[in-house]
């Protein structure tokens, strides 16, 4: 490998040909970083119809971006991305990869560490450059504990958890440099095909952008008790989500699990109804700015992070929420 | 058909957080005491889904499950734990310096591990171990053995030397099929597992367990423990929250729904 500079290099995940907002967030990390050691950030981008994609990732912060282009990454599927990253890694030489801790993030990041021979952290909360090494903090521990760690080997590797980090405010007037990638991808090196894609059907807000998502847990007492949560975010323009138990139990749909091994979230406003507050849950939901929990038991952990709560049976207290919000909002 | 699954053992991850402590001094978990060591859950389930693809493969079929794990000292608890469930046979490689938060080096281990043991078909490991939450060694394990990986399986099949998993998206599954060998990582949406049958765990005081160090199977002292390892630990620490919680009263629902909604809109929330 090429000798590395202080260069930052992100990963960032595309949408429908835009870039999902951990992206933007984590170029944000990367300029903060790349401008306390002196070193360029390098946005990367895989997918379709990425024809303005540059000037956007650059106007957040890139001081160069590569774009990969071609109908083959419409979908994520890392043996199609491996090749060509693991080349503009090499190429580009950074001393930090930031990949976003989304499914197709934690799919990706360890193969390529593996791949360069280096060491990657996953589910990273914070980053910051002491003596010239990233040093990483990530939860562990099911969200109990966490570590700081550092790499002896360059580029490390690292997932970033999404709401983590602050995005830049977009500038178009900030110009980078744009590149498309000369792909080196044998189709014929893919292993692995993908013979069915199913995508449930997301009404309402995104989970990850909603300003107020109302999070429910067994204390629901069935699966008609998210009916109500679903009122109350219509109410306010909300999102649902609910802990690993619900979820397990078929009360709702798998993609509502926020936590350790689902989703991120950071709200303005997180109503927790129902939900114990067990460390993997608060794994993806501690960032909120405002916690309120509901919860018939008062020594549910959850109301140590809380700066509402109510002791109560929330099958009682939320219809008569719903009404009280709906007055409000009248 | 050989199956191995990777397991790990660990503390039990459902302890109340009360009882979670470290040494941030030595950077270490500071075990809770008379507490038993666990299968790491996602590990539990990765046993599971090679049960059940015996289970669809009938009585007659040549699957073989073998069970491959690292530890500093013991783990045969665990171990008795993964035959009991049904697994045939076990390795363990007994690596007095190792300390399970290393992925890098885990993953080099048990490559070499599997590679010892000859011709193996499907590989099976949790989707991270629940004690450092890495995620790493699995896709690590398929990275150096150069065979294809499948993530976060909920569902896993197998038919004429193909697997098909059903995987997890953020916003769905999908399904994905690659031809064997081949390694899947399971996650929790796989289901229940099952509970050690007696006549399990009865058969499992007879089940071989293989006992090697890491010289058995070519591996110096460069690329073990902490002379191989990637990483450095500079912190280990539990995070204070210091959140004051208001508690919101009220002699009926409606009154407590009407303070609770007062307060939000007063702060601007709703």
């Amino acid at each position: 490998m090429t000798e590395s500079n202080n260069g930052v290099l992100v990963v960032v995940e595309m949408l429908d040909s835009q870039p999902i907002d951990l992206g933007l967030e984590m170029l944000g990390l990367a300029r903060r970083l790349a401008d306390s050691s002196g070193g360029t950030v390098t946005a990367v981008a895989f997918g379709t119809g990425l024809e303005t994609t540059g000037e956007l990732l650059s106007a957040y912060g890139a001081d160069q971006v590569l774009i990969n282009d071609h109908e083959i990454f419409a979908n994520f599927h890392a043996e199609a991305w491996l090749p060509d990253l693991s080349k503009i890694v090499v190429e580009v030489a950074p001393a930090l990869v930031l990949i976003g801790h989304s499914l197709s993030g934690t799919d990706l990041a360890p193969r390529l560490a593996y791949r360069l021979d280096v060491d990657v952290a996953t589910g990273c909360e914070s980053i910051d450059i002491v003596n010239g090494r990233p040093h990483m903090t990530r939860s562990c521990f099911g969200g109990l504990a966490r570590e700081v760690v550092t790499f002896n080997k360059t580029p490390a590797v690292a997932t970033i958890r999404s709401k983590t980090q602050e995005p830049l405010t977009q500038m178009m007037e900030r110009v980078g440099e744009v590149q498309q990638v000369n792909s080196i991808l044998d189709v014929n090196s893919i292993r692995t095909r993908v013979i069915k894609r199913e995508r449930e059907k997301a009404d309402g807000v995104k989970l990850e952008s909603a300003k107020i998502v109302i999070g429910g847990g067994l204390g629901l007492g069935g699966p008609e008790g998210f009916d109500t949560l679903n009122e109350i975010a219509a109410l306010v323009d909300g999102a649902v989500g609910a802990s690993r138990a619900a979820c397990d139990l078929d009360w709702c749909p798998r993609s509502y699990q926020i936590g350790l091994t689902g989703r991120t979230v950071a709200p303005e406003l997180y109503l927790a109804v129902g939900i114990s507050g067990a460390s993997h849950h608060m794994a993806g939901c501690g960032n909120s700015k405002t916690i309120v929990s509901i919860n018939s038991d008062p020594d549910a952990a959850i109301f140590k992070s809380s700066s509402f709560g109510i002791v109560g049976n929330s099958q009682e207290i939320m219809p008569a929420l719903v009404e009280e919000i709906r007055k409000l909002k009248a | 058909m050989k199956i191995v699954v990777c397991v790990k053992q660990i503390q039990n991850p459902e302890i109340p957080p009360v009882q979670f402590r470290i040494d941030e001094e030595a950077k270490v978990l500071i075990p809770v005491s008379g507490l038993s060591p666990v299968l790491s859950p996602y590990d539990e389930q990765a046993i599971e889904a090679a049960l059940r693809i015996r289970d669809e493969a009938g009585k007659d079929s040549d699957i073989e499950i073998t069970i491959v794990t690292i530890a500093a000292k013991g783990a045969r608890a665990v171990i008795k734990a993964a035959l009991a469930l049904g697994a045939d046979n076990a390795v363990l490689l007994s690596e007095p310096t190792f300390d399970g938060s290393g992925g890098y080096v885990t993953a080099h281990n048990l490559a070499e591990t599997i590679r010892a043991l000859g011709e193996v078909d499907l590989i099976l490991t949790g989707r991270q171990a629940a004690d450092w939450d890495a995620g790493v060694v699995g896709l690590g394990i398929a990275e150096i053995l150069d065979i294809p990986a499948i993530t976060f399986a909920c569902d896993v099949q197998v038919a004429d030397s193909v697997v098909t998993v059903k995987r997890i998206l953020e916003d769905g599954i999908e399904t994905v099929e690659a031809n064997l060998p081949a390694l899947v990582t399971i996650s929790n949406e796989l289901g229940k597992v099952r509970y050690a049958s007696m006549r399990e765990t009865m058969r499992a005081a007879k089940k071989p367990i293989k006992e090697w160090m890491p010289e058995d199977i070519g591996l110096d002292e460069a690329q073990v423990g902490s002379s191989a390892m990637r990483y450095e630990l500079e912190r280990l620490y539990i995070p204070v929250n210091d959140t004051e919680c208001e508690f919101i009263g009220g002699d009926t629902p409606a009154e407590i729904a009407a303070t609770l909604a007062q307060h939000l809109r007063a702060a601007q929330l709703i």
